[in-house]
C-alpha cells in the first residue's frame, strides 16, 4: 500500500512535471521570439529614424555653414570689387566697411585689412593694433597668394586669439593685392553649438589635419588619433554625410558620429553623441520590455504550476474514482460469482447433508434398542452422533444463508415508507436487545418520501446490521441509534452503535463475502455481503465509518427516483447496481 | 393405537431407505416412492394411506405438480412438504394448494414426526366428519 502511494506520487510528480515544462516551454517561447522580433524590429527602424534625423541635422547645419562662409567670402568679394586700390589702402574706407559689415551681420566681422604681395599690411581696421604687420611667412598668405579667394582654418596669428579669416585676391595692373576679413570665432561657434541633442550629443569642426575649428564646451577627447582614424574613414567614402559607431578607447563607451565635409572638403563637421543617449528610447523599450518579459515568466511559471497542479489533483481525483469504480465492479462481480456458486453448493450439499444426518439419527434410533445398551463407549456414541447431527444443522445454517445470498428473495418492488421497516425491524430485534442490554433510539424524520423497493430486502439488511451491532454489545451492552432523513434527492439511514468498532484493516473487507470476525460456526461472512449486494441492487450505497471504542456508523443512501420495477436475475442486478 | 400409513416420496433413495427405518422404528406403516409418478401409483394402489411426505424438488414431476395431482384425486389426503432452502417459496405456494405444513430438510426427526401425527389428526378428524355427516344423512333418510 505505502510502495503503491509513493509509486503513484511520483507518477503524478512526473505528470506535474511534465505538464508544467510544456506550459512554460509552449508560452515562453513564443513570447521570447515575439519579444526578440520585436526589439530587433523597433530597434533597426528606430536606429534608422535616428540616423535619417541625425543625418538631416547635420546636413542642414553643414549647409548653413557653408551659406555662412560663403555669404562671408560673397561679402568680401562684393567690396572687393567695389573698392579701388586707393579706396583699399585707405585705413577709414575699411574703418567704414567695416561697420557698416558688423551692423549689418551682428559682428561677425572681427577686422579688415589689406595685404600687399610682399605680405604686409598695407592698411587695417579693428580692435587690434595690426598695421604693417608681416604676414609674407604666414601659411594662409601663401594660400592666399595662390587662390583667387582663400577661408583659412582657425588659428592664433599675430594677435594670439584663436580666428579665421577670409581673404580675396585683387589684381591692378600687375598688382596684387588681398583683402583680408578675420570671422569672429564666437559667431562662428554658435552656429555649430547650436546642434545640441540630448545630454550628450554636440557637434564640432576639424580640418584636415584633425584640429578643432570651434570651440566645444564638452570634453572633447584630445586624442588626435581617433579622429584621424575618422577622418580616414571619412575619405575612404564619397557620401558627404557618414556615421560611425565606435567605442571610446578611453571610456570604454560606445559613442556615434556624424561626419559631413565642409568647405569643399577642406573641414569636417562632426557631430559626436553617446550611443546610449542617442538610442535612449531603445534603451527605455528595452527595458520595459525585460520588465514585461520577467513579469511574463513570472505569471506564465506560477500559472503553470497552478494549473498543473489543478490538472493533476482533478487527474488523481479521477484516477481514484475509477479504481473505486473497478473495485465496485470487481466486488459486485465477486458477489454475482459466489452466489452462483452458493446457489449449486447449497443445493447440492443440503441433500448429502440430510442424508447424514438422518442416518446419525438413525444409528441414534438403533443405540436405544436393548442389546447395545450395555456397550461400554454407549455414551460415546451417543455424544459422537449428537455432534454429527449438530455439525450437519450447521452446515444447513451456512447452506441456507448462502442460498438467501443467492436465491430470489422476495424481490417485489413497492413503495413503501421506509420509517415503518425501521419501526418493524427494530421491534423484530427488541427481544434480543433487552438481553444483549442494549438500547434503540430511533429519530426518524417523518416526511420521507415512498421509496420503491422491495420490503424485505430492506428487512433482511436492517436486520442484518442490528443483529451485527447487537452481536458486537452483547456483553457490554449500548445504545444502537437510527437516523432518517432525507437530502439531495436520497433517504439515508444511519445505524450508528457505541460498540468496540472496527479495527482499520477489517474495514476494507467487511462487505467481502465469507470475511468474518465471529468465531468459527457463528457467523458465515455473508451478512454484510448480502446488504452490500441489496443496496447495490437498489442503486443506493452502504456505507461504513468506525473508530476503536467509540462505535460503528453504517450509513445507507437510497435514492428517491422511481425505480423501474426489473425483476431479472439478482446476479444481474448485483452487476446493475454495481455500474 | 392404528399405525399411521404414510408414503414417503423423495428421488434420494439413501434418505428414503433411512427415514423409512427410522419411521419405522416410531411405529409408522412407511410406504416409499421415488418419483411423483411412483407416488401416484402408491396411491393408486394402496387407498389406506393417511399421509404422503413429499419433497419438493424431483427430476420429472416435481414436489408441486405432484401435490396437486395428489389433492385432485385424494383430497383427503394430508400432505407435508419436505423442501431444502432454495424451494421454501415453492414450499409455501405448495400450502396454497392444500399441503398440510412444510418440513425444511434436513429435519429433525421429531418434528417430522408430530406433523406427520398432526396431518394423519387432521385427516382422521375430516374423515370422521364426513362419516358423521353420511350417517346423519342416512338416518334422516330414514326418519
Amino acid at each position: 500500500m505505502e510502495k503503491d502511494k509513493l509509486l503513484q506520487n511520483s507518477y503524478y510528480k512526473m505528470i506535474t512535471k511534465k505538464i508544467v515544462t510544456t506550459i512554460i516551454i509552449v508560452s515562453i517561447t513564443p513570447m521570447i521570439l515575439v519579444g526578440l522580433i520585436i526589439l530587433d524590429r523597433f530597434n533597426k527602424s528606430y536606429h534608422e529614424k535616428v540616423s535619417a534625423h541625425l543625418d538631416e541635422l547635420v546636413q542642414k547645419h553643414k549647409q548653413n555653414i557653408d551659406t555662412f562662409l560663403k555669404e562671408r567670402l560673397g561679402n568680401i568679394q562684393f567690396l572687393a570689387k567695389m573698392a579701388s586700390i586707393e579706396n583699399l589702402k585707405n585705413e577709414l574706407f575699411l574703418q567704414e566697411n567695416l561697420l557698416e559689415m558688423q551692423k549689418a551681420y551682428d559682428n561677425v566681422f572681427v577686422d579688415l585689412g589689406t595685404i600687399n604681395d610682399k605680405g604686409v599690411q598695407l592698411a587695417y581696421a579693428g580692435p587690434f593694433q595690426l598695421k604693417d604687420a608681416q604676414y609674407s611667412d604666414a601659411q594662409w598668405f601663401k594660400n592666399a597668394l595662390a587662390n583667387r579667394y582663400y577661408i583659412s582654418d582657425v588659428f592664433l596669428g599675430l594677435r594670439g586669439l584663436p580666428h579665421f579669416i577670409v581673404t580675396v585676391k585683387k589684381n591692378f595692373d600687375g598688382k596684387e593685392l588681398i583683402l583680408r576679413a578675420t570671422i569672429d570665432i564666437m559667431a562662428f561657434n554658435s552656429l555649430v553649438e547650436n546642434l545640441r541633442i540630448g545630454k550628450t550629443g554636440f557637434a564640432y569642426i576639424l580640418n584636415r589635419e584633425g584640429e578643432f575649428q570651434t570651440k566645444t564646451s564638452f570634453d572633447v577627447n584630445a586624442d588626435k588619433k581617433s579622429y584621424t582614424e575618422l577622418l580616414k574613414k571619412v575619405k575612404e567614402t564619397k557620401r558627404g554625410e557618414h556615421i560611425i559607431e565606435k567605442k571610446d578607447k578611453s571610456s570604454g563607451e560606445k559613442l556615434i558620429y556624424v561626419v559631413s565635409s565642409l568647405k569643399g572638403g577642406d573641414w569636417l563637421m562632426v557631430y559626436q553623441q553617446d550611443y546610449g543617449d542617442a538610442f535612449s528610447s531603445i534603451k527605455i523599450v528595452r527595458n520595459i520590455a525585460y520588465i514585461i518579459f520577467v513579469i511574463g515568466c513570472f505569471c506564465i511559471i506560477s500559472m503553470a504550476f497552478i494549473l498543473s497542479r489543478r490538472i493533476v489533483n482533478r487527474i488523481a481525483r479521477i484516477d481514484s474514482e475509477k479504481e473505486m469504480l473497478n473495485q465496485q465492479v470487481i466486488e459486485t462481480g465477486k458477489l454475482a460469482s459466489v452466489g452462483e456458486l452458493a446457489a449449486g453448493i447449497a443445493h447440492e450439499i443440503n441433500n448429502p447433508v440430510a442424508i447424514m444426518v438422518e442416518e446419525s439419527g438413525w444409528m441414534e434410533d438403533l443405540l436405544e434398542e436393548e442389546d447395545l445398551q450395555k456397550t461400554e463407549n454407549l455414551e460415546e456414541y451417543k455424544r459422537s452422533l449428537k455432534q454429527i447431527q449438530t455439525q450437519g444443522k450447521r452446515c444447513k445454517e451456512i447452506t441456507y444463508k448462502l442460498l438467501s445470498f443467492a436465491r430470489k428473495t422476495d424481490s417485489r418492488i413497492d413503495d413503501v415508507q421506509i420509517n415503518e421497516i425501521i419501526d418493524e425491524v427494530v421491534s423484530l430485534s427488541a427481544q434480543r436487545a433487552k438481553y444483549a442490554n442494549v438500547i434503540f433510539n430511533t429519530r426518524l424524520d417523518n416526511n420521507l418520501p415512498l421509496l420503491s423497493l422491495s420490503q424485505s430486502e430492506m428487512q433482511q439488511v436492517l436486520l442484518n446490521l442490528f443483529n451485527n451491532a447487537l452481536d458486537a454489545m452483547e456483553k457490554t451492552g449500548g445504545n444502537i441509534d437510527i437516523t432518517s432523513n432525507s437530502h439531495n434527492n436520497n433517504v439515508s439511514i444511519e445505524i450508528k452503535d457505541n460498540g468496540p468498532g472496527i479495527p482499520k484493516a477489517n474495514l476494507v473487507r467487511i462487505f467481502d463475502p465469507f470475511f468474518t470476525t465471529k468465531p468459527v460456526g457463528k457467523g458465515t461472512g455473508l451478512g454484510l455481503a448480502i446488504c452490500y449486494g441489496i443496496i447495490k441492487k437498489m442503486g443506493g450505497n452502504i456505507k461504513v465509518q468506525s473508530a476503536i471504542n467509540v462505535g460503528t456508523t453504517f450509513i445507507i443512501s437510497l435514492p428517491i427516483f422511481e425505480q423501474k420495477e426489473k425483476k431479472t436475475d439478482p446476479e444481474f442486478d448485483n452487476l446493475d447496481g454495481g455500474l | 393405537m392404528k399405525k399411521i400409513k404414510l408414503l414417503l416420496v423423495d428421488d434420494e433413495v439413501p434418505f428414503v431407505e433411512t427415514m423409512t427405518k427410522r419411521l419405522k422404528k416410531r411405529e409408522f406403516d412407511v410406504d416409499t416412492a421415488h418419483s411423483g409418478l411412483d407416488a401416484l401409483k402408491a396411491l393408486e394402489s394402496n387407498d389406506k394411506i393417511e399421509v404422503v411426505v413429499l419433497d419438493v424438488k424431483m427430476p420429472g414431476m416435481d414436489g408441486i405438480e405432484t401435490l396437486r395431482e395428489i389433492k385432485k384425486v385424494y383430497p383427503l389426503t394430508e400432505v407435508v412438504m419436505l423442501t431444502g432452502h432454495a424451494t421454501v417459496e415453492s414450499a409455501i405456494e405448495g400450502m396454497r394448494f392444500g399441503a398440510f405444513d412444510y418440513l425444511m430438510k434436513p429435519c429433525d426427526i421429531d418434528q417430522l414426526v408430530s406433523k406427520v401425527t398432526q396431518a394423519a389428526e387432521k385427516k382422521q378428524k375430516h374423515e370422521n366428519k364426513i362419516v358423521e355427516a353420511r350417517i346423519k344423512e342416512i338416518t334422516s333418510r330414514r326418519a
